[in-house]
């Protein structure tokens, strides 16, 4: 069969076939989990590839409105504030926590934002004049960290997915196209061997066999050989009843119905 | 690989390597952090046309490898440029790294790292 997939060392016993059996039996329930599993990660891998591609779109809008925004700060305060924003900056306040999410054993974590209520920066930005469009660009801005926040989560489920699917493929195609076959053609190779050490069985039987025949045959020949003799002999007996002496020379018959010689004293 | 609790759980700031206006308006929506003590670290990096290359590849570096209480990174898409290489060659799940347009430089989807992936994967 397939040479290429080779087989495992194991000695061709009945017990390393069963062993064999279950273990073939074992990758193909694992190909078939992990098919499965790879399967709903390549959907839920789609499903995020497309919000990418909507999140990234909406942040090109969301934060062209932000810059505006921006832009009217700076017309308002009338001047740059870049440099005291930078230098007041000093506790986070907008900041992400992550969560688990699982999908199919994979943990794809989910950033969720919140505002640390009480740490205020920039309570001093535009107090001269333009604070309120300060404010508006503060929330304009902060609605936009928080689309980028959510494109950010994708990105990161999209980086772990696809490292994930990638195993679990990898995993898949060597069971598909290793372990499988090197199991299917070790079961071959022990039943092959299995099948030679009962055809040698059976031949070492039938050979027992037929000797043992050919000594019973030869023993019965004999048997008959000698009965047939004796019948032979008994009925020479009965024919040389006349001629005793034939069968026993050294005894001669004193009580046949040979008439003895007569004895002249 | 599924990335265990440990990797993110105190990852809680943004950060942010871009042009003056992209920073202002992301520090005002709050996400400035500087930290405590003598080596105060600044989780922002202001780019201008005088900034040299090398400091903008330290601070990613920083950013991404060093400090681990970053969970994302935006990173203006004319800035990503100029450090292309290190952008494209990291990988890591932790920190995400987002590529955000600036106002002077409108978005372009065809430079995304992320979005290079995506096309790539659907054989675009």
């Amino acid at each position: 069969m397939s040479g290429a997939a080779g087989r495992e060392p194991v000695f061709p016993t009945r017990q390393s076939l069963g062993l064999m059996k279950s273990k073939l039996k074992g990758a193909e329930v694992g190909h078939s989990l992990l098919k499965r599993k790879s399967e709903a990660l390549t959907k839920r891998f789609r499903e995020i590839t497309r919000r990418i591609d909507e999140a990234k779109q909406k942040m090109g809008r969301v934060m062209q409105i932000a810059a505006f925004s921006l832009a009217e700060v700076s017309y308002a305060v009338g001047g740059d504030i870049g440099y005291q924003v930078q230098e007041s900056a000093k506790q986070a306040r907008f900041r992400v926590r992550a969560k688990q999410e699982n999908v199919s054993g994979v943990f794809l974590p989910h950033f969720e934002s919140y505002t640390e209520e009480g740490i205020n920066d920039f309570g001093l930005t535009g107090l001269g004049k333009g604070g309120q469009q300060v404010q508006r660009c503060r929330e304009t801005y902060a609605r936009a960290v928080e689309t980028l926040v959510e494109l950010a989560s994708l990105q990161t489920a999209f980086v772990i997915l696809d490292e994930v699917i990638k195993v679990v493929n990898r995993r898949v195609n060597a069971i598909e196209h290793v372990i499988i076959p090197r199991t299917e053609n070790t079961i071959k190779y022990i039943n092959s061997e299995l099948d030679e050490l009962d055809r040698e069985e059976f031949y070492r039987l039938k050979k027992v066999s037929g000797k043992k025949q050919r000594d019973v045959a030869a023993a019965d020949a004999e048997l008959l050989a000698r009965r047939e003799q004796e019948a032979a002999e008994a009925i020479a007996q009965g024919d040389t009843k006349a001629k005793p002496e034939e069968e026993a020379p050294d005894a001669p018959d004193v009580l046949g119905e040979q008439e003895d010689t007569d004895v002249i004293f | 690989m599924a990335a265990s609790a440990t990797t993110y759980k105190d990852r809680q700031f943004l950060a942010v390597i871009g042009d003056e206006d992209s920073v202002t308006g992301l520090l005002l929506a709050g996400i400035g952090h500087v930290t405590d003590g003598p080596d105060a670290q600044r989780n922002f990096l202001v780019v201008d046309a005088k900034t040299e290359t090398s400091a903008i590849e330290k601070a990613f570096v920083n950013f991404t490898q060093e400090r681990n209480d970053i969970a994302v990174l935006l990173i203006n898409q004319h800035v990503a440029e100029r450090i292309r290489h290190s952008v494209d060659s990291f990988a890591d799940p932790f920190p995400a790294v987002l590529e955000i347009p600036s106002k002077d430089h409108p978005y372009d989807p065809e430079k995304d790292s992320v979005l290079k992936r995506v096309r790539r994967l659907f054989g675009e």
